[in-house]
């Protein structure tokens, strides 16, 4: 019943074309709806293909229903439904619009069973995205947007040169395990890497993700990155590349977050930090690791949806989202601050919260394969998160020195939306198997055991520990007001540097080969008129010659046929009689 | 108008949440002792690893932090100059 309804990504598409001509509470309605409908359908849809149709000989398959397209399906559905509820009270149909057709592609590329679907929805994807970040209307905004989108195509590019290269040496648009061999497989794993911010093709996340609207951001933290992941479990699982990028990723982006200034900079490296977990999984390929790539990426979206939603109730409320700006929030946001605290909690894997349930199958499955660098560079990354977005968020936000800011918790729809994700974060934290359950792969995995609990909460609280103790030693590195370089500078200073290279270099070439050039042919020109003066010159005085004309009168006709030679004033016969002299004297001397 | 929190600005009651928190290190650290352990590596036999572990990650993670800073750190405007 359900194969002859629309797929979910058209649904999403097509619905939000008509949310503009609706005003108020049924605006509201509708939109929330949209999701709801789509969850239905997605529940009632069918194992297998569906939703195919043919175009210019080829088959697009708009639905392949399988267990891991599923999970993601579910969660996708149910953080756009968490979105526009938070967002709902925004006077801005342009958000509403994108962000419902954004949430649509991604369904689309997580539903497409083969290239030509998953590249026309990732293209939407990128340029509704790219609207979300317009969206603030400022010139910060309009420059990062600008890069973000350019950044983006150039990795369409590459996705799209590897899926034509892919079909032409495969000879089909559908598409499953790729797994990294020849020229294709590398065009095709570049681009999805991109999408999923995997280092170093990472800049354009925490460059353009807080430039977004208090609403927006919500949007973009949950599906760009995690759509690419889930591609990357599909594609290439078991790629070892993914671990060590993964570890390098899970890494890296702590240092960064520890030092930024903007909360929502913070959560944005937070966010590669735990992409880095999932990527780590995906390379691992085994059944334990693959089933934890896809766990963590289900609770990261909402715990991270809901630190999102904590940082946009801040903005929204306050105007201000830089650390040295505030502080002391929990006065009169109480509610904001207990969400906030529930997701901090959830993204250093607490005990009792989402994430406990799911890092801890990604870290297990590097203790199975003996990875023990790995383990020990995840181990030091989940203090490391703690630090950063489980304490350092909430505590700058919320708690350290009040900045006298008296603002309220937000309005009730945006306090809903973080209530539902705080409970989501604590329900999955305290009852795992319902998720366990999605998963692709059968899960014999109990994260409730006493070493494992324990060990985690000494990791944790001795880390708490030791930023308890920097912070009241002033050994803590102070907030400043400051950005932090990263990989995009090789393209926006390096980038505008060599364009001023360019510019002096090879425009002067330019100049100069111009002005070679000019003079080459001027002097040819020259050359070439004084020769034909010459030749009808020697040619004229011989015929003079010959009719008799010596001395004065000689040396004055010389004078003004050399005038009208060089001036151009000969007249039409005498120049018609030279050329015909000339072919005449070619053809008697062959 | 709703009443706001004043709960942390009384020095008593951070003395009192920072006991708490001390109190519950030397819990975990005794907790140890009577938990069944699945050691993962020849190295988490150790007890109160993961609590050494966890202290100087942050440690270390705060001093090259610092580190860092000294290189990658740039006034606001630095890309509008």
């Amino acid at each position: 019943m359900t194969g002859d309804l629309l797929p979910p990504a058209l649904i999403f598409i097509v619905a939000a074309l008509l949310v503009p001509f609706l005003r108020g509470k049924t605006q509201s309605g509708y939109m929330l709806l949209i999701p709801v409908v789509s969850l239905l359908i997605i529940m009632n849809a069918p194992m297998g293909r569906i939703w195919t149709f043919d175009f210019w000989g080829y088959t697009l398959i708009m639905g392949r229903i399988d267990k891991l397209s599923l999970v993601f399906g579910y969660i996708f559905t149910i953080m756009a439904f968490l979105g526009i509820l938070f967002a709902l009270k925004v006077k801005d149909n342009l958000q509403h619009v994108s962000a419902i057709v954004y949430a649509g592609a991604t369904l689309g590329v997580v539903f497409a069973g083969d290239f030509l679907t998953l590249y026309l929805f990732w293209e939407i994807m990128a340029v509704s995205s790219t609207f979300l970040i317009l969206a603030s209307r400022t010139d910060a905004a309009r420059k990062a947007g600008f890069r973000y989108i350019l950044v983006h195509l150039i990795g369409g590019l590459f996705l799209l040169a590897g899926i034509v290269l892919y079909i032409q040496e495969t000879g089909t648009t559908a598409f499953n395990y790729i797994g990294l061999s020849g020229t294709a497989s590398w065009l095709i794993f570049i681009g999805i890497a991109l999408n999923a911010a995997a280092i170093p093709l990472h800049a354009w996340l925490p460059d353009a993700y807080p430039m977004g609207t208090p609403t927006s951001t919500v949007f973009l933290s949950a599906f760009t990155t995690k759509s690419a992941v889930y591609l990357l479990i599909r594609t290439f699982p078991g790629t070892e590349l993914l671990i060590w990028i993964g570890a390098f990723m899970v890494f890296v982006p702590i240092f960064y977050a520890v030092l930024e200034n903007d909360i929502r900079r913070v959560l944005a490296y937070s966010l590669l930090n735990q992409i880095g977990f999932m990527l780590v999984g995906t390379g691992i390929g085994s059944q334990l690791a693959l089933n934890g790539a896809v766990a963590h990426a289900f609770c990261h979206i909402l715990y991270k949806g809901l630190l999102f939603m904590a940082a946009g109730s801040v903005l929204q409320m306050t105007g201000k989202i830089k650390c040295t700006e505030i502080g002391g929030l929990y006065k009169t946001m109480p509610l904001t601050c207990l969400f906030c605290i529930v997701g901090a909690a959830s993204i250093s894997a607490f005990p009792l919260f989402s994430g406990f349930v799911s890092k801890s199958m990604v870290v297990t499955a590097t203790v199975n394969e003996n990875l023990v660098l790995v383990y020990l560079v995840l181990q030091f990354a989940s203090a490391g998160v703690f630090h950063h977005a489980g304490i350092k968020v909430p505590f700058f936000t919320f708690f350290g020195h009040d900045s006298g800011i008296r603002a309220k918790d937000p309005s009730w729809n945006m306090v809903l939306a973080m209530g539902l994700a705080a409970f989501a974060c604590i329900f999955i934290g305290v009852f795992p198997q319902p998720l366990y359950n999605l998963l692709p792969f059968t899960v014999d995995y109990i994260p409730y055991t006493g070493a494992h609990v324990v060990g985690q909460l000494q990791l944790l609280m001795f880390g708490a520990l030791a930023f308890a103790l920097l912070i009241l030693s002033g050994y803590y590195p102070p907030e400043i007001k400051s950005i932090n370089l990263d990989v995009d500078w090789t393209y926006r200073k390096l980038g505008t540097a060599a364009y001023g290279f360019l510019d002096r270099t090879l425009n002067a070439v330019n100049r100069n080969v111009e002005q070679t050039l000019m003079t080459v042919v001027k002097g040819g020109s020259g050359f070439f008129r004084q020769i034909t003066v010459h030749l009808v010159l020697f040619f004229s005085i011989n015929l003079w010659l010959l009719q008799g004309y010596r001395d004065k009168h000689l040396a004055l006709k010389k004078q003004r046929l050399y005038d009208d030679v060089v001036q151009g004033t000969l007249p039409v016969g005498i120049g018609a009689a030279v050329a015909v002299s000339f072919v005449v004297l070619i053809y008697v001397l062959t | 108008m709703k009443k706001e929190l004043t709960l942390f600005d009384k020095p008593k009651n951070v003395k009192i949440l920072l006991i708490c928190f001390y109190c519950s290190l030397v819990v975990l650290l005794i907790a140890e002792f009577f938990i069944h352990p699945h050691p993962a590596f020849y190295f988490e036999q150790i007890k109160g690893f993961s609590a050494v572990y966890g202290f100087f990650s942050c440690v270390l993670l705060i001093f090259l932090a610092k580190l860092l800073r000294l290189i990658v750190m740039k006034k606001e405007d630095y890309y509008d100059r």
